[in-house]
């Protein structure tokens, strides 16, 4: 019996040991990658895109993945206008980063998307980003779970870690943002249908409607 | 004795494992050490909060719960009675039902796995298969060899 607490008392002070290592490690989120770059930078990329490239119409979507609105309009209106509008040649979608400053995750979740992107995954970081967005509400350092994320989207995990360490699409991002601010973008998301801003209703209908007419337009 | 004895040191384990899920939970320290795993989908889905308290909590308590009952139970005045024995199966039937239900959650419905709570969930299932063959080894409590009282007429 004096063994078994022996035993006892020595794995409870490994444990507690082991707690404490598990506990110390406090990673904050890449610094380079959630910031604003001093300097913007036009390295001419202008927003991944979705659907043909002939396509009559385009939309350019002003989002930020931190906000619910936009994670709301990609889960459960972006399937609908895929499907019926992107698919058929009738659309292309273009997006655009605009992080609000209220957002502290929003440019990480942006660079994440980008290092996705070199790798060709843009769209899966994007769906991933939205469909689990319970991270924008919790406040905490989203790092692991976009990592968790890219894993998810089929990304090379040392790629993508190396890409968010080096901040290298911080200042794609700002510009983007700099974009949207000269095209008076609003709030998120903010849509231009072939370049003219889009004031109707953010549902598949409304856009179904705009885009037919948009098209209609376009013919004359 | 020796199932009783192997409980508690399983329990301990699942304890400093539930803990630090639930300090991780409630924002101490940095992010999950997880390896590979999906440790922070898993914790950053809606179904790491049950009732408003985090799932690890459940986890911190009933573990505690078992190494509590365990080590009461090694108490020599409850050594030979089959009660204790008893009440951990109860108990580790009900952990083993909530783990089995939280690892379906995480393969079917989060669709990420977190490496600690499958190990919570092998440990848990190892406590309760003990806790089984405890009940089956412990004997029913013996006659009582207290002889009746005689009645003289």
């Amino acid at each position: 019996m004096k063994r078994f607490y022996v035993m006892l008392g020595v794995l409870t002070l490994a444990l507690v040991a082991m707690l404490v290592y598990l506990l110390q490690s406090n990673p904050s989120a890449p610094r380079a990658a959630n910031q604003a770059p001093a300097t913007v930078v036009d390295d001419g990329f202008r927003g991944y895109t979705l659907g043909s490239d002939s396509a009559p119409v385009e939309v350019t979507e002003y989002g930020d993945f931190e906000c619910p609105a936009c994670a709301s309009f990609a889960m459960v209106q972006m399937p609908t206008i895929k499907e019926q509008l992107i698919a058929t040649g009738k659309l292309r979608w273009r997006y655009r980063d605009y992080p609000l400053p209220m957002h502290p995750y929003a440019r990480l979740a942006a660079h994440a998307a980008q290092c996705a992107g070199e790798q060709g995954k843009f769209w899966e970081m994007h769906d991933q980003l939205f469909m689990n967005h319970s991270w924008a509400q919790t406040g905490k350092n989203p790092s692991a779970l976009f990592r968790d994320f890219a894993r998810a989207a089929v990304i090379d995990p040392d790629r993508y870690d190396a890409c968010m360490e080096s901040g290298r699409y911080a200042a794609r991002i700002e510009f983007s943002r700099h974009e949207g601010e000269q095209r008076l973008v609003d709030g998120t998301p903010t849509f231009y249908v072939n370049g003219v801003k889009y004031t109707g209703r953010s549902t598949s209908d409304a856009f179904k409607a705009a885009i037919e007419s948009a098209a209609t337009a376009r013919r004359r | 004795m020796r199932h009783r004895q192997a409980i508690a040191l399983l329990a301990l384990v699942g304890f400093f494992i539930a803990l630090y899920l639930w300090l991780h939970q409630i924002g101490v320290g940095g992010e999950l050490k997880c390896g590979t795993g999906g440790c922070e989908t898993v914790q950053a889905s809606p179904w790491a909060e049950q009732l408003g308290i985090p799932v690890a909590f459940y986890g911190v308590v009933g573990y505690a719960a078992i190494l509590a009952v365990a080590l009461v139970a090694l108490q020599p005045a409850w050594l030979g009675r089959r009660g204790p024995t008893l009440l951990l199966a109860a108990l580790t039937s009900v952990g083993v039902l909530f783990s089995a239900w939280l690892t379906y959650l995480e393969l079917f419905v989060i669709h990420a796995i977190c490496r600690w709570c499958v190990t919570s969930a092998v440990l848990m299932a190892t406590i309760w298969i003990v806790a089984l063959h405890a009940l089956r080894t412990t004997p029913h409590a013996p006659p009582s060899r207290t002889p009746a009282p005689r009645i003289d007429p």
